[in-house]
Parts: C-alpha cells; structure tokens; sequence
C-alpha cells in the first residue's frame, strides 16, 4: 500500500514536471547570434570553443584553478595507501595496453588540435591523456605516484600558470582576457596546450595519488 | 514516424533502464558495468541533442574515467575482503 502511494506521488510528480518543461517559453535571451557575430574575431571557428577560452575565459581559468586546488588537498591530506597488489598483471591486458597507448596519446592532441574548428578542446584530450595513464596503471606498467617531483608538479600547474600569465599579460589593455584578434589563436592553442597537460595529470593523478 | 523519432525513444528508454537496473541490482560489478553502458548512453544521448561537445567530455570522463576508477575501488575493495577472511 505504502510502496503504491509513492510509485503514484513518483508519477504524478513525473507527469507534473514534464507538464512545467512543456509549457517553458523559449529563452528569451538568444546568445546564438552574437557568439556567431563575434567568432570571427575569437581566434577559433567553433563556436563551443570560442565560449569557452574567449568569451568566458574567466569561468575556464577558475575550472581549471578548482582542480588543481582538489589535487592540492588530496596531496595535502596525505590518504591511507593501500598496500600494493602481489598478483601478476595478465600479458593480454598489458599488450593490448601497450598497442593501445600511443593511439590514446595520438587521440588526444588530435582532440586538442581539432577543438579549433570542431567539437574537441583541452578538457576531452585532457580526459583521454589521463585515462592513457589510468589504463597504464590497471595494466601495471606504473606504480602509483608516490610524491611527486619537480617535473609533476610543474606539469600540474602548468595549465593554470600559463592561463594566468596570459591574463596577466594582456591585463594592461583593460579588461580581463581580452585577446588581441590578431594573436587570439595562438594564445588560445598556447592556453589549451598547457590545459590539456595539467587535466591529464591533475585527473590521472587523482587516480594513482591514492593507490599503490 | 522516422526513424530518428524511433531511435531517440529507443535511446531514453535504454537511458532510463540503465540507470533503474543500475540503481536496482544487487551484485556490486554489474552495477558498475551497467553505470559505465549508462554513461555511453548518455553521451550517445548528447550527440543525438546535436551537443557533440558534451557527448565526447561524457565518453571521456563519465564513461571512461569514472568506470575505471569504479572497477579499481570495486577491485581493491573485494581483494581486502579475501585478505580479511
């Protein structure tokens, strides 16, 4: 009886919602046309990207900064490791993980090449970069990272070092990451090359950080 | 009705299974394989809603990354179980 009440309140509640999303007048602010108007001077011929490292650089720049302050406070808290694992990896995940890597890495700075003109960017070949690492790790080619060095350090903040150089940079023409046309490209390309470095580490790290 | 009609309803009723037998099963490594069908899904489902954008940072992170990490926790946590034993 209880159990038929809350699969009724669930639908009726279901049917409630569907009705509200029915009757929501379209967005009365359309950005679709200025994104469009303003892509010929962003740098970049996809308008996603164009939003993300131009138009709202300011949200990305802080993205990136929350990850990096995520990974800082893992490290900073120092987790239990568990012990490490005594079983042998199987050769058929570790050759097909060795086939598998320099295509992975291959995918991902077409992936951040691309993001220029078609759906790609810094955030997915930065995700594709770390799961490369992840799967090295499950096919135990890598230890866990057990405190990181220079080089992993400064790979970790190199996305946000750059980004913030570049804000800084440009801060005297007034206001906050407004590119140049001319340069825009480049400095986007050269933002989301370090971006896509410092994700795959920072999320990769996230994963081998806490184990073995 | 056409065929893409067809395969969006086929879509979000896959989406709405995956995630009810995800939330419903009892073993512990089906829930995590049936997340990760979800996820692919769901990123199946963003470009379907011409957001390819999306749809790639949700195989990547969502799907990808997010299932190993499962599989990982669901691995370490049945070998302390043996160990425990």
């Amino acid at each position: 009886m209880k159990r038929l009440a809350v699969v009724t309140a669930a639908l009726a509640f279901t049917v409630a919602l569907i009705a509200a999303m029915l009757e929501l007048e379209t967005s009365p602010i359309d950005l679709r046309g200025p994104v469009a108007a303003q892509l010929a001077a962003s740098g970049v011929d996809h308008p996603v990207t164009a939003v993300l490292l131009n138009y709202r650089g300011y949200d990305t720049l802080l993205e990136i900064a929350v990850l990096l302050l995520g990974v800082l406070v893992i490290l900073a808290v120092g987790v239990d490791r568990p012990a490490a694992r005594t079983e042998q990896p199987d050769p058929l995940l570790e050759t097909l993980v060795r086939l598998a890597l320099p295509l992975m890495v291959v995918v991902a700075v077409y992936l951040l090449w691309a993001g220029a003109f078609r759906p790609g960017g810094a955030f997915q070949a930065g995700a594709v970069l770390a799961a490369a690492a992840v799967l090295r790790h499950l096919a135990g080619l890598q230890a866990g990272w057990a405190a990181p060095g220079l080089r992993l350090r400064l790979g970790l903040v190199a996305g946000f070092v750059v980004f913030l150089a570049v804000a800084a940079a440009l801060l005297p023409q007034g206001a906050l990451l407004q590119y140049p046309p001319a340069q825009a490209g480049m400095l986007i390309l050269v933002i989301e090359a370090a971006l896509t470095v410092s994700l795959g580490l920072i999320l990769a790290g996230l994963f081998l950080f806490l184990s073995p | 009705m056409t065929w893409g009609a067809a395969f969006d309803l086929l879509l979000a009723a896959g989406l709405v299974w995956s995630a009810w037998r995800t939330l419903a099963t009892r073993r512990l490594d089906r829930a995590i394989v049936l997340f990760i069908a979800f996820g692919l899904l769901m990123a199946l489902a963003w470009a379907r809603l011409s957001a390819p954008d999306i749809g790639l940072a949700e195989a990547a992170i969502g799907a990808g990354l997010t299932g190993a990490l499962l599989l990982d926790a669901y691995g370490a946590l049945t070998g302390r179980r043996e160990d425990g034993s």
